[in-house]
């Protein structure tokens, strides 16, 4: 009889433990890096380009390549993802094969490696015989961000209630009336919060662009250029013997880490500000 | 009236579109990947692609074995260090901790999953890297490359799949039915022994699912691991050793790989080994859970 209180006991303790042990490793990772990095930010880091080399020079270059992608990635994967997550209702789909088949496809792409999105982005340049630049890397990113997108959407528009639509409906609303009038109003923090998610797997992600965008010192004045990018900077900027070129890799991982903490208080902050003009 | 129809009918065929291309997207990536790298089979025969471990591209050389196993022994390392921990943690949130708690820890370990793959490389290469060279290989009398191994790609690994197993097993559990519970509960068991014997019994598919897909997260990511891991292309035999995983492969030879004739082929068939393998894994847990949201588990 007291055995099985002692056994729940140590169970409930080693429970403890492991949570303790997951939220110490994400304290510990944010910790280190804005330890090591936040001393290396200054002014001239953030406003020049060029730090590959030596002393001097700064990330601008790859902040501002790291902006271009992601903000060009996720415009192009919104509409992709929103025609997608709209068409998933029944209204459209029916509920029939297509929408089950469309969610396993994209849950396979989510679950595919970053670094098989930058393959097969190489191959597609190969084949047009295109050298690695913005646009490239701004399509894969899109690609890339296309599934988290869609299936953040579409649990959203999933729980919009049947009923709001049927009113709509019933005062003749075409289901495209419907869709931008009642559901998109109704799930717009949702919405968001995909959008923003989403944004920041782009903005983080390192393999995919490798190999199709490039890397280069200055800040790319054309979508054909090479354009430089945080996460890159990051990995090449590590590998020089010199403290000050590194020095630059933890600032720009400070960068980084710090757009992913905003984009996660602004997804809290979304969702609680928002709710309130939600017919519950 | 025809205007609004019109308007209807067109925004809905672009909607169609965009599915259908979704739909399509990973057989082209499937198909594009694999014309790219078939040059290579008439050449080189399969099995001794997958099963040599001799690497000399400019030799003509293209022995998979080492990365194969580097792969396994990083991914397995992370999954023994992820599991146990994720699963505890997991089920603590879902069957112990108060909704104070549990609205706490979410958005946590929403940001461990949000966290870009290269900030965790760094933080191996800033702390675990040190840790394992200065502190527990002299203790334990072994010798690395400055720290640079296995271990060290398996712990940062096993941090990353953290989210991923949390938050499927957590839906997992919560799919549960709460009357079993209190079957359970009214006969008199603990609450621990209920978890046991009906709650984790109840879930079993779908703990299996959740840590396949942090098994095939762990198999194909690139940057972290690269990082960490050594990358020497050797088979190892122990988790002190350095590895080069595939995805290290394709990442670190991209640049070089069009000079050398079949190169390109054999990083592109790295890329379809880790296509084809996280593809398997998927569908396979994808199955599961889909069959368990129908409640047909």
């Amino acid at each position: 009889m007291e055995l099985r209180r002692v056994e729940e006991s140590i169970f409930k303790a080693l429970m403890i433990l492991s949570l303790m042990i997951v939220v110490g490793s994400l304290l510990g990772v944010i910790g280190i890096i804005l330890w090591n990095g936040l001393p290396a930010l200054n002014i001239d880091i953030l406003t020049q380009t060029g730090g590959l080399y030596g002393k001097g020079g700064g990330i601008l270059n790859a902040i501002m390549g790291s902006v271009y992608l992601a903000v060009g990635g996720t415009v192009l994967a919104f509409f992709l993802s929103i025609g997608i997550a709209f068409y998933l209702q029944k209204e459209y789909s029916g509920g029939t094969r297509l929408s089950s088949m469309t969610r396993l496809c994209l849950d396979i792409l989510w679950g595919t490696p970053s670094i098989v999105y930058g393959a097969f982005g190489f191959t597609i340049l190969i084949y047009f015989q295109m050298r690695a630049s913005l646009l490239a890397g701004i399509i894969i990113l899109a690609l890339l961000e296309l599934p988290i997108m869609t299936r953040a959407m579409e649990e959203v528009i999933k729980t919009v209630p049947q009923e709001l639509k049927e009113v709509s409906y019933s005062l003749g609303a075409t289901r495209l009336e419907t869709t931008l009038n009642v559901v998109s109003k109704q799930a717009l923090p949702g919405l968001m919060t995909g959008v923003l998610i989403a944004f920041g797997r782009g903005i983080g992600d390192a393999a995919s662009i490798m190999f199709t965008t490039g890397y280069t010192e200055r800040i790319p004045t054309s979508v054909f250029d090479a354009a430089a990018s945080l996460p890159l900077a990051i990995f090449f900027l590590l590998n020089s013997p010199q403290e000050e070129v590194r020095q630059k890799a933890y600032a720009s991982a400070v960068i980084l880490l710090l757009i992913i903490l905003a984009i996660s208080i602004t997804t809290r902050l979304l969702s609680r500000k928002y709710t309130k003009y939600i017919i519950k | 009236m025809n205007i609004r129809k019109l308007k209807d009918n067109i925004s809905s065929r672009l909607m169609l579109a965009a599915t259908v291309f979704a739909c399509l997207l990973f057989f082209f990536m499937l198909i594009s990947i694999y014309s790219r790298a078939s040059p290579i089979f008439s050449v080189v025969s399969i099995t001794d692609l997958l099963f040599t471990s001799e690497w000399g591209p400019t030799e003509g050389k293209f022995g998979f074995l080492p990365f194969i196993m580097g792969t396994l022994w990083v991914t397995g390392l992370a999954t023994i260090i992820a599991v146990p921990i994720s699963l505890l943690s997991s089920i603590y949130l879902s069957e112990y901790a108060g909704n104070h708690l549990r609205n706490a820890v979410k958005p946590l370990i929403d940001l461990l999953a949000g966290i870009p793959s290269v900030v965790y490389g760094l933080w191996g290469v800033l702390a675990v890297v040190p840790f394992i060279n200065n502190t527990l290989a002299p203790a334990l009398g072994v010798e690395t490359i400055g720290g640079y191994s296995i271990l060290a790609g398996g712990i940062v690994l096993s941090i990353m799949v953290f989210p991923i197993i949390i938050s499927v097993t957590g839906e997992v559990l919560r799919s549960v039915s709460q009357e079993l519970r209190e079957v359970s509960l009214s006969l008199g068991a603990t609450k621990w022994q209920t978890i046991k014997h009906v709650v984790l019994r109840k879930a079993r598919p779908g703990i299996l699912a959740a840590i396949v897909l942090g098994f095939s997260r762990a198999f194909g990511e690139t940057m972290a691991v690269l990082m960490v891991v050594g990358n020497v292309a050797k088979v190892p035999s122990s988790v002190f050793d350095p590895a080069y995983p595939l995805p290290a492969l394709i990442a670190n030879t991209f640049g070089e790989m069009m000079s050398t004739p079949l190169y390109d082929s054999a990083i592109l068939l790295a890329a379809l080994i880790l296509l084809i393998v996280v593809l398997i894994f998927n569908i396979l847990a994808r199955m599961v859970l889909i069959k368990i949201e129908r409640g047909v588990i």
